[in-house]
């Protein structure tokens, strides 16, 4: 369980990053540094190319004045932390029971396909990584993947396809419903309440 | 003060009492792992549950408080079964490896199984294997054995100081471990061995070597530091296999050092075991006749003033008494115990005590340290310290080192304690404001050359303060050697120190010297004089000796020691020394038969009784003196700016038991560059 | 069926923006003083006539709560943390509130902060939720700037702050003193209870936890009084609620009805109906994953709210109602959330971190049928030794599902295991 790769490169913040921590600090009462522990190591590991070395969290330590136990302890309970490099796009599917009923065995192995690999593993190049994940909360969306802090919702084995060769294109894909004819988490087809409010779409999130 | 129903009973418990202390109150035994009364409370075992009328659950009885009016039942069917299933989860991944686990015997898991489990286990699937730990020379792992009890997490986080050991990983993939495979790197860490309540953590170099049936117990008392920590010793025929901590709630609670505990081996190896002589430059064996032959023909004519006796930091009171008998009958009063050359005198008691009492400790809010650093002079005492800046504030003069909590730098001269005694600083307004400060100066401040000014400047602080009252003493020193305030007590110091007897020797102005197992000074300043060396080992002592008498270390004989309190102990024999090494006291007291002047006393009954009739305080077994706060002591003086350093520097290494245990040689190298947090402990001020 | 003008998130869906302006027109922010200034009492009462049961799963009265918290400071600030640690299996109702009406959420915030004399509000939004995260970032921006929040909130006077604090991939959160502990910087491991967060919760200060659609809804009941919203619904069980409807429906959906609909209609009416029509219904999971399901028969006529779910021996929970027609296979269905219970263990305490293992290894061969029929009794036995002796309630709900699943379905278990040793037999 111990963090495997030792060696890994000197880590410190960014000068804006530093910034941002400065501001994650403020959060909380000044004797009180160690609520910043996982905001700072959600940062530390954007910047640390998708994963936490040993020096990210003796960095992280030192910051908040933490003995280095009580952040590798945090590392490895929280699952969003990565303990081993990751390829360049992490697809996380989903594949609870609510995404299951819906079909994310379909989902899976349209990923393990297209990628060649399978969950837990990085492609040869270094690109993806595909993981599998617990319930995402977006199960009537179902099934899901998480990309790049979105979900891609209503997934079936096509369009999971369609979803990764955008990604290997550079294409641009929007997040949300996979389907035609459905918003959001409204029934497909159009909402069952609420229509006057639904009248004019131009909803910006 | 609540009043609870235990299984019919009726007792009442202290307020702020948990349920778990109300059942034992009522003679009822509740089974728990992860519970222990002198760390926080986890409640992750379960194995405590209890049932609480009106509670729709089992409730954890360690962690709920006492209420009045609360009906618990422990041996309902509920209870019967929660406990059952508990331990059919906590046996599942456990391995049935008791033939080879050091556990067997004392384990806590086998002796609940025995005592509350149900069916044989039921589960079939795969045990979980886990990885082995690398803790350090001192605790083996077997860490697929662990119950997560988080006991030894707890420990080190609470007790030791050192966080080094977490729980990393979730759910049934949660492992104990310390920080990236570094060694737990505290003097205490031998602890987790007695807390584990499996064959996870056991004792490194015991492994293999015994079962808890074979040894015989001796309850007797640790001489590796001037704490009087209670040990048992276990011992297997003529070998002593380990050392375990007794309870002493007023002493070391229930820890005691890695050193007392594994510098075992150290009493094997080195050992004098015969008497040597001198001849040609050599040492070579030669029978007691022989010995004694050699000094009684070299101390022939030669007049008291001529010979010096300097005693060392293990001795016992029996035979320091018998050495200053013998000593004083020769007609010498040169005899010294200072080996580090603290400047106290022996006029005043309280000028050498830690009058507060180590438990006093417990009770103060305030804590000066000079010269000091109690994690290598006595660290289980330093646990109490820990404690006090949790609820205080503590100040330090001296060298800057991790001491496991925040201190408050003011300074490494002797000019920081005159600026307190002036008022200055910050710190002079926390102590002020102190209900019950303490001040407590080390070897590095008492033997620093201006030593007896700052005895001065530390009495006038302690006055100054508050710190002597009616019922509070906060001025201590804080000894290292576990003879030391009995050698006090017997008056064995000289006016010019041991400086002086040395430089006497090197001028020739002292011809003999006795040395009773001095190590820790630069014997060589001796060369000119005949030296004749008792002691247990074979170490600086004997290197500049002229004749040797093999006596036996503490675990050999029964003796009394005085701690840094002042509280009286009685050691016990444990074992017989090696070969021809004999108990001091009768060496020395043969050898004066020898000189012609025989010692008045023939058993140690019969020299005890003489001892306390000369010292009468010597028969308080166990007390806590209450000396009287004397006007003045130390000099007032001018100081210099050198600096006030620590004076142990390998806290493994600083006896001759311990310099000659292999364990206690490997601690040091394996603890290297041991880092488990940021350097942030200390603040100026 | 509910009327739109009783609805309380007319945003739910985000066809509108949920940013302030948008907001304030459907009417959040409106005279927030004048609430505010009828004071604590007031409002802690308005909740309690609400009949508002938490809508988080456990269903306990909100009202009576936020009471619990001291009168008086003995100088410990007070601290309301909001539960939007959203993660059981089922459920995605508090991530639509944070996407499409933040505002509401931060409005209830000061409201319920203000109910409990607190200092201020940690929301506490599971690291997946980066979009909403980022979303309610910018709303409390927008908030700050216009004063609604800060220093003077909403021109009252009352110093109020809410922050944003995220999670890293960790279900157990979701529980109140495991999420306390995690805003700590900690493990995300549940305390002992007591003391109970009112007392001694984040940094030791008096605190309430509240999951976000409860704290979301409070603006709306102090604006149009307690009694309307116990109006809705029926007793002890009233207002409005967001289901999420999951699994095999037509159109699965987010909506909010009123409480104590019939499930059969909340499915039709919304969901498009069960895939293959009503009749080709096995089983219903009501509550997200942690409660009993129910099966086709009860589905029929049970009424979806505490107790009648309570009574059918299964529970509302977070009102996630997970459908599964006669296609499913049932014991993987289950054996799936069992893995799910298994992965999310925190690991502290003994019976769940060793049962939710062993009962998943078990289910896995339910699954194929390489289970022995003995083993059933095993299993169910286990699933006892675990409820009720753990620390917090994640062993209660990983026995629960599997209790359902032999209630009804063991016959089904049964038929796989022999016919699994009569194609052993027969090879």
């Amino acid at each position: 369980m111990n963090i495997s790769v030792r060696n890994a490169e000197a880590f410190e913040f960014t000068p804006e990053n530093l910034k941002w921590a400065a501001g994650q600090l403020a959060k909380y009462p000044a004797s009180r540094k160690q609520s910043a522990v996982m905001p700072l190591l959600t940062k530390a590991q954007e910047q640390n190319n998708g994963w936490i070395s040993v020096p990210v969290m003796e960095y992280i330590a030192d910051m908040l004045e933490m003995p280095y136990i009580r952040v590798q302890e945090v590392v490895t309970f929280y699952t969003m932390y990565r303990q081993k490099p990751v390829g360049k796009h992490v697809i996380e599917v989903c594949t609870t029971t609510p995404c299951w009923l819906r079909g994310s065995d379909d989902v899976v192995a349209a990923c393990k396909d297209e990628l060649g690999i399978g969950f837990g593993e990085t492609t040869a190049d270094g690109e993806f990584t595909l993981l599998e994940v617990e319930c995402a909360g977006a199960c009537v969306n179902a099934p899901v993947i998480a990309y790049k802090e979105e979900y891609y919702e209503d997934l079936d084995n096509d369009s999971t396809r369609k979803f990764i060769r955008a990604i290997k294109n550079g294409d641009i894909i929007a997040p949300g419903p996979q389907t035609t004819d459905r918003h959001k988490s409204a029934p497909q087809g159009g909402p069952t309440t609420l229509k006057e409010f639904c009248a004019t779409p131009g909803g910006d999130s | 003060m609540p009043t609870l129903k235990i299984d019919g009973i009726e007792v009442e418990v202290e307020g702020g009492a948990t349920v778990l202390q109300a059942c034992e109150a009522a003679g009822v035994e509740i089974p728990r792992f992860c519970f222990h009364e002198r760390l926080s409370i986890s409640g992750n075992c379960r194995m405590c549950l209890v049932e609480m009328e009106k509670a729709p659950k089992l409730i954890a009885s360690c962690a709920m408080p006492a209420g009045e009016g609360m009906i618990i039942h422990t041996n309902s069917d509920k209870v019967k079964r929660g406990r059952e299933g508990v331990l059919e989860f906590t046996l599942m991944n456990h391995p049935l490896d008791c033939p080879v686990c050091d556990q067997g015997g004392e384990c806590d898991l086998q002796d609940q199984y025995i005592a509350y489990s149900g069916d044989d286990a039921r589960y079939e699937d795969e045990r979980r294997i886990v990885a082995k730990e690398d803790f350090g020379p001192l605790i083996k792992t077997v860490m697929t054995r662990c119950i997560h009890c988080t006991r030894c997490v707890r420990f080190a986080d609470e007790i030791a100081g050192v966080p080094a050991l977490g729980g990393i990983g979730r759910g049934d993939h949660m492992e104990i471990t310390t920080y990236q495979e570094q060694p737990f790197a505290s003097e205490l860490s031998g602890n987790v061995v007695d807390l584990c309540p499996v064959g996870a953590l056991t004792n490194k170099p015991y492994a293999f070597s015994a079962r808890p049936w074979e040894l015989k117990s001796t309850e007797t008392i640790d001489v590796h530091d001037a704490m009087g920590s209670s040990i048992r010793a276990d011992a297997r025929g003529r070998e002593v296999m380990r050392f375990l901590p007794r309870v002493h709630e007023d002493v070391n609670e229930e820890w005691i050092s890695d050193k007392t505990r594994q510098a075992v081996d150290g009493l094997k190896y080195n050992r004098l075991d015969q008497p040597y002589i001198r001849r040609d430059g050599k040492m070579q064996p030669a029978s007691w006749e022989e010995a004694f032959e050699a000094i009684s023909a070299k101390l022939k004519g030669v007049k008291g003033d001529k010979i010096a006796g300097i005693v060392g930091d293990l001795c016992d009171l029996e035979s320091m008494y018998a050495f200053k008998g013998l000593l004083n009958d020769l007609g010498s009063s040169a005899l010294e115990c200072r080996q580090d050359g603290a400047k106290y005198g022996g006029r005043h008691r309280a000028g050498y005590l830690f009058n507060t009492g180590i438990s006093g400790i417990d009770e103060a809010d305030a804590c000066l340290l000079v010269g000091t650093n109690p994690r290598k002079e006595a660290a289980v005492l330093n646990i109490r310290l820990r404690y006090l800046a949790k609820r205080g504030v503590i100040a330090s003069v001296g060298a800057v080192e991790n001491l496991t909590y925040p201190a408050v730098h003011l300074g490494d001269t002797v000019r920081a304690l005159e600026d307190l005694l002036a008022g200055k600083g910050k710190f002079a307004k926390s102590l002020k404001a102190a209900k019950k400060p303490m001040i407590i100066l080390g070897a590095g401040a008492v033997s620093h050359p201006d030593g007896a000014a700052v005895l001065k400047l530390a009495h006038d602080i302690a006055d100054k303060y508050g710190m002597i009252s009616k019922d509070w003493n906060g001025f201590n020193v804080l000894h290292h050697a576990a003879s030391r305030v009995g050698a006090m007590d017997l008056g064995l110091v000289s006016d010019k120190g041991m400086d002086g007897i040395l430089d006497g020797a090197e001028k020739g102005d002292i011809n003999i010297v006795f040395n009773l197992g001095v190590d820790e000074i630069d014997l060589s300043r001796l060369e000119k004089a005949f030296v004749i060396y008792q002691g247990s080992h074979g170490d600086e002592g004997v290197k500049y000796a002229d004749v040797i008498l093999p006596g036996v270390a503490y675990t050999e004989k029964p003796g009394t020691y005085i701690n840094m309190e002042g509280r009286v102990q009685k050691a016990q024999r444990v074992i017989f020394g090696p070969g021809e090494a004999r108990e001091d006291w009768t060496i020395l007291r043969a050898l004066s038969e020898k000189l012609g002047s025989r010692l008045p006393y023939d058993t140690i009954a019969q020299l005890r009784e003489k001892m306390q009739a000369d010292y009468p305080h010597f028969a308080n077994i166990d007390q806590l003196p209450n000396e009287d706060w004397p006007e003045s002591f130390g000099v007032a003086g001018k100081t210099s700016d050198a600096p006030i350093t620590n004076l142990i520097d390998d806290f493994y290494q600083t006896n001759p038991i311990a310099r000659s245990s292999k364990v206690m040689a490997e601690c040091r190298q394996a603890y290297e560059g041991a880092k488990f947090e940021a350097e942030a402990m200390v603040t100026n001020g | 069926m509910l009327a739109d003008k009783d609805r309380i998130f007319t945003n739910l869906y985000g066809y509108q923006s949920w940013q302030l302006d948008a907001a304030k027109k459907r009417g959040d922010w409106d005279n927030t003083k004048d609430i505010i200034e009828k004071g604590v009492d007031w409002i802690v009462n308005e909740m309690k006539s609400s009949g508002l049961r938490g809508r988080g799963g456990a269903g306990f009265p909100t009202g009576l709560k936020w009471s619990f918290m001291p009168r008086e400071s003995d100088g410990r600030p007070h601290y309301l943390v909001v539960n939007a640690d959203e993660g059981e299996p089922g459920t995605c109702k508090d991530r639509e509130i944070m996407r499409h009406d933040p505002h509401k959420l931060l409005e209830g915030c000061l409201v319920a902060g203000f109910g409990m004399r607190a200092e201020a509000a940690y929301i506490y939004i599971r690291g997946e939720f980066v979009h909403e995260a980022n979303v309610l970032d910018a709303a409390i921006e927008e908030a700050y700037a216009a004063g609604l929040i800060g220093e003077n909130a909403c021109g009252t006077g009352y110093k109020f702050d809410i922050y944003v604090h995220r999670g890293a991939g960790a279900y157990i959160c979701g529980e109140e003193t495991a999420l306390i502990e995690s805003i700590e910087g900690k493990k995300g491991q549940p305390r002992l209870k007591p003391p109970f967060p009112a007392n001694v919760g984040l940094y030791g200060c008096p605190t309430t936890v509240n999951n976000v659609e409860s704290i979301a809804v409070a603006p709306t009941i102090l604006r149009r009084g307690g009694a309307w919203f116990a109006g809705l619904g029926r007793e002890n069980n009233t207002g409005t609620k967001l289901f999420c409807i999951s699994g095999h429906v037509n159109k699965p959906c987010n909506v909010e009805e009123e409480m104590g609909i019939p499930l059969k209609e909340l499915i039709e009416k919304h969901a498009g109906g069960v895939r293959g029509g009503w009749d080709n219904l096995l089983a219903i999971i009501p509550g997200g994953s942690s409660v009993h399901m129910l099966p086709k028969d009860v589905c029929d006529t049970v009424l979806m709210d505490f107790d009648s779910l309570r009574d059918e021996g299964s529970g509302l929970g977070t009102a996630a109602v997970i459908v599964m027609d006669k296609s499913t296979d049932i014991v993987r269905a289950i054996a799936r959330l069992a893995a799910f219970y298994h992965h999310e263990s925190c690991g502290q305490c003994t019976p769940c971190r060793e049962g939710t293992g062993w009962m998943s290894r078990i289910m896995d061969r339910m699954v194929t049928g390489e289970a022995e029929l003995s083993e059933i009794d095993l299993l169910l036995d286990v699933t006892k030794k675990i409820e009720g002796h753990t620390i917090c309630a994640l062993g209660d709900a990983a026995a629960w599902p599997i209790q359902g699943l032999f209630r009804h379905f063991r016959p089904e278990v049964e038929r796989r295991i022999l016919e699994y040793k009569k194609s052993r037999n027969a090879a």
